[in-house]
């Protein structure tokens, strides 16, 4: 598909246009949504007509109120769940035979990290991705500590999981997907949970790293410094997408989604 | 994090010999003695003596504290009411007798014996088993197992059983502080309602605590997925047995033969 | 002397960390070498088997399946719920596991957690770990499962009742192989052990009955689905009988060994397990002598070293199974 440097999004009544920062049309979109549909297998409709395109370096954030759909999306991205449409991963397309591939290339960091982190020690944790890439024993080890280093928990290798803080449990999740070496990392609720202090070290964390990155929060702080792009979902649908700045001062907009201008 | 999570620890942290160990020789030593307990006569005195004596060295070796070991070696104590029968249960020298209900029993000095040495045994085996624990660390303990030729599936349940134990029981609290909180009455007395009533809050509790274990357990399936897995289970295991490992083992061999002479002589 | 065993399955309760029902959680040391072994042959079989076919028959869905349900049992058991006189009924979970995830992952679920609780918190022992899986995971799921197995198509009602009936009869063949491995140990005398083990556990299955059965149907009101989805598909009619057979053993054992425990001393003799006097049937070594000796000086010596001769044979196979699985690791 061709990529256009301008794109609509019906947002109701109101069309929100924007323009995307930093994206460079000549490159592979980071990631590429084109009218996704799913439906869970009790019937209910989770996901409607969704369409997004996020460049390379794109920082991006996904909000929304509960149940609009975020998760839904997300898990969608490595090939977890499948609905009808097409997506792309850095120009791979996420099918059955690629999904190896894609679930290196994409980071998923579940929102419970009692969920994520599902091993006893912080190590086996952190070498599972790795590990079942297939590499080698010594490449498994050279990248735990590189991606625990990452984090700033290089001496958690042998902690076990259970007697980490909320903030710990988080850093040490997304090292467990920065092992995998991905080239996006999806965050679903990162600072949900987490205390005053772990958040700001959530965020100068994220901040830090150089990959694009979608971020499904309800932390609109958060959003305005972190996350250049806004994406809004509601009810299944993308709802608005464009500049943070711009969206934010749409307390009308904010407003009718559940959500609140900081 | 709860107070369970810790009344649930039984590693003590430290850098003593036992504690760098090989897990599989610790394990290996740990059964080598329990079954060498198990193996001694009655009433070998001596023997039970010095296999006491080796668990104190080993505790003091280990930097455990000697306290530690004794106060927790008492679990397995009200088991033993039921080995009290076996007072009356051998032949032996009378010692008393005593009618209760429908039993003519008759306690004896050979019955008495056998009772202690029960006991005996059981005390010692479990303090080993404490100082094994109080120095290897849970997912050690499964890499051990994993080598001692464990099947692979069962390590990899048992491995998710031990992360999720303190997750599931924190629940668990949670859910049982819930309903304390409704009914106060049930707090103390015997609570409110039929005993058929409690029982069925009780097994709603389970029930509740059964979807959300069954819920996580997918959720932990699609992380799972998320990094790849296929269904191997695979694991690096980052033991390597050295010399020590294998002297210390030898040595503790010798020693459970010896307190075999020593009990028969 | 059934008080001294209602005491005891209840004050340690209040005393230990860990749940579970304490009296059925035996200790290193109260089973003698010869039955230890036999509780750890029996339970490595149906393990393997359990394994074989899980791993056969089961998407990797299962195992963190297992693996977290295992969790469950275990926070399960310390769900309670107070009967009288500051007594509490408790869930041991062996039938609702069977009858929730299947036998073979019921099984090996509750090996998990038998497993577990030897091993880290010294709630039941190593050597004897095998009786303890034997009585708490095995008969527990083959009862529980065979018996609701019988009754699948039935009624919610009739399969309740029957998970009922299951439960408490699980726990009931759980007392009933404890007390047959404490007397074939020379543990205890049987006709005091059993009686008093299955009257107490008679009450403690009622518990086990009616947690088992509210969570079910609790389950089946809120995720129908589930159920039907582990319990049916995969095991096949053979369960029922083999089921049937075990619980049959227990509701015919139960009262002929309680009220006629000579009977079934004689039978055990008659079929050679025991020796007359029923010493401590089965063990290697009686005590100081062996049996062609007599008890002579050289009698002690050789049971001696026979002694040290068993523990060096055990010590050099788990050696050199740990030299098999350095070298190649
Ligand atoms: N496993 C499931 N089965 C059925 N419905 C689900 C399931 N998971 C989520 N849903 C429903 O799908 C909708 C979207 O959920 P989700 O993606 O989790 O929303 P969000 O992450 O934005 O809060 C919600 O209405 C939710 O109830
Ligand atoms: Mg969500």
């Amino acid at each position: 598909m061709p990529v256009t440097h301008e794109r609509a999004v019906d947002v109701g009544s109101k069309r929100t246009v924007f323009s995307r920062n930093g994206g460079d049309p000549g490159r592979v979109p980071a990631l590429l949504v084109e009218s996704l549909e799913f439906a869970y297998p009790d019937g209910h409709v989770a996901l409607r007509e969704v369409s997004l395109e996020i460049h390379q370096g794109e920082k991006v954030a996904l909000v929304g109120p509960n149940g609009a759909g975020k998760s839904t999306l997300m898990l969608h991205l490595n090939g977890i769940l499948s609905g009808e449409g097409e997506i792309e991963v850095a120009g791979l397309r996420v099918t059955e035979p690629n999904l190896p591939a894609i679930r290196a290339k994409v980071g998923l960091v579940f929102q419970n990290p009692d969920d994520q982190l599902f091993s006893p020690t912080v190590f086996e944790d952190v070498a599972f991705g790795p590990l079942h890439m297939g590499l080698s024993e010594d490449e498994v080890r050279d990248r735990v500590d590189w991606a625990l280093a990452q984090v700033g928990m290089s001496d958690y290798a042998d902690r076990l999981s259970h007697h980490l803080s909320a903030g710990e449990k988080k850093r040490i999740s997304i090292a467990t997907v920065l092992s995998m070496g991905p080239e996006i990392l999806v965050l679903d609720e990162p600072s949900a949970g987490l205390d005053p202090r772990a958040r700001r070290n959530l965020i100068t964390l994220l901040s830090e790293l150089p990959h694009t990155t979608l971020v499904s929060t309800h932390d609109m702080l958060m959003v305005r410094e972190l996350l250049p792009r806004m994406v809004i979902m509601d009810e299944a649908r993308i709802v608005a997408d464009g500049r943070t700045k711009e969206l934010m001062d749409d307390v009308a907009l904010l407003e009718a989604h559940g959500l609140e201008h900081p | 994090m709860s107070i369970h999570v810790n009344a649930f620890d039984r590693f003590r942290a430290g850098e003593s010999l036992i504690h760098r160990l090989d897990p599989r020789i610790k394990v290996v030593v740990t059964v080598l003695f329990i079954v060498s307990n198990v193996l001694l006569p009655d009433g070998a005195w001596l023997a039970f003596a010095l296999a006491w004596g080796v668990i104190l060295l080993t505790g003091v070796v280990a930097d455990v504290g000697v306290g530690y070991t004794f106060k927790r070696s008492f679990v397995a104590l009200p088991f033993a009411l039921a080995a009290v029968t076996a007072i009356f249960a051998i032949p032996g020298r009378p010692l008393a007798s005593v009618h209760l209900g429908p039993w003519d029993l008759v306690a004896t000095d050979a019955g008495l014996i056998r009772f202690v040495s029960i006991v005996i045994r059981s005390w010692l085996s479990v303090q080993m088993a404490i100082l094994l624990t109080a120095t290897t660390q849970f997912p050690d303990l499964m890499h051990a197992l994993r080598h001692l030729r464990m099947p692979r599936l069962l390590v990899a349940i048992v491995s998710f059983m031990y992360r999720y134990l303190f997750v599931l029981s924190d629940e668990a609290m949670r859910l049982l502080r819930a309903r304390e909180a409704r009914s106060a009455r049930l707090t103390e007395g015997d609570g409110g309602g039929s005993i058929l009533w409690r029982a069925k809050i009780a097994g709603n509790m389970a029930g509740q605590l059964f979807l959300r274990s069954y819920e996580r357990s997918d959720r932990i399936y699609n992380a799972m997925l998320a990094r790849g897995y296929t269904g191997q289970h695979l694991t690096l295991n980052p033991h390597e047995m050295r010399n020590c490992d294998w002297l210390i083992g030898a040595l503790a061999v010798m020693l459970t033969v010896f307190l075999q002479v020593v009990g028969r002589l | 002397m059934n008080w001294i065993f209602l005491v005891a399955s209840t004050v340690p309760t209040m005393l230990r960390a860990v749940p579970g029902d304490p009296a059925l959680h035996i200790p290193d040391g109260f089973l003698n070498l010869p039955i230890s072994l036999l509780g750890w042959i029996l339970t490595a079989i149906l393990l393997a088997v359990a394994v074989r076919r899980t791993e056969g028959e089961f998407s990797e869905r299962q195992i963190p399946l297992m693996g977290v349900m295992a969790a469950f049992i275990f926070a399960a058991q310390m769900i309670n719920f107070p009967v009288a006189g500051g007594t509490s009924g408790h869930l041991l979970g062996g039938a609702l596991a069977a009858i929730s995830l299947g036998p073979w992952a019921g099984m090996l679920v509750m090996a998990s957690v038998v497993g577990v609780q030897g091993l880290l918190f010294q709630d039941g022992g190593l050597v004897v770990m095998g009786a303890n899986i034997l009585n708490m995971g095995l008969l527990t799921a083959l009862i529980g499962y065979g018996l609701y197995r019988g009754v699948l198509g039935q009624s919610r009602g009739v399969r309740l009742a029957v998970a009922g009936v299951a439960a408490w009869l699980s726990v009931m063949a759980g007392a009933l192989g404890t007390s047959l491995q404490l007397w074939l140990s020379g543990t205890a005398r049987l006709d005091v052990v059993m009686p008093a083990m299955l009257g107490v556990h008679a009450l403690i299955g009622i518990g086990e009955a009616l947690i088992t059965v509210a969570a079910l149907a609790f389950i089946l009101r809120t995720r129908p689905d589930l159920l039907a989805g582990t319990a049916e598909a995969r095991a096949g009619r053979g369960w029922v009988v083999a089921g049937l057979a075990a619980a049959l053993v227990v509701v015919l054992l139960s009262p002929f060994a309680s009220a006629n425990p000579d009977g079934l001393e004689r039978v055990a003799m008659d079929l050679g397990f025991i020796g007359q006097g029923a010493d401590a049937p089965y063990q290697i070594l009686p005590d100081y002598a062996v049996p062609f000796l007599g008890e002579t000086a050289l009698s002690t010596v050789v049971a001696g070293a026979a002694g040290a001769l068993i523990v060096a044979a055990v010590a050099v196979v788990i050696m050199r199974m740990l030299r098999r699985s350095a070298s190649p690791a």
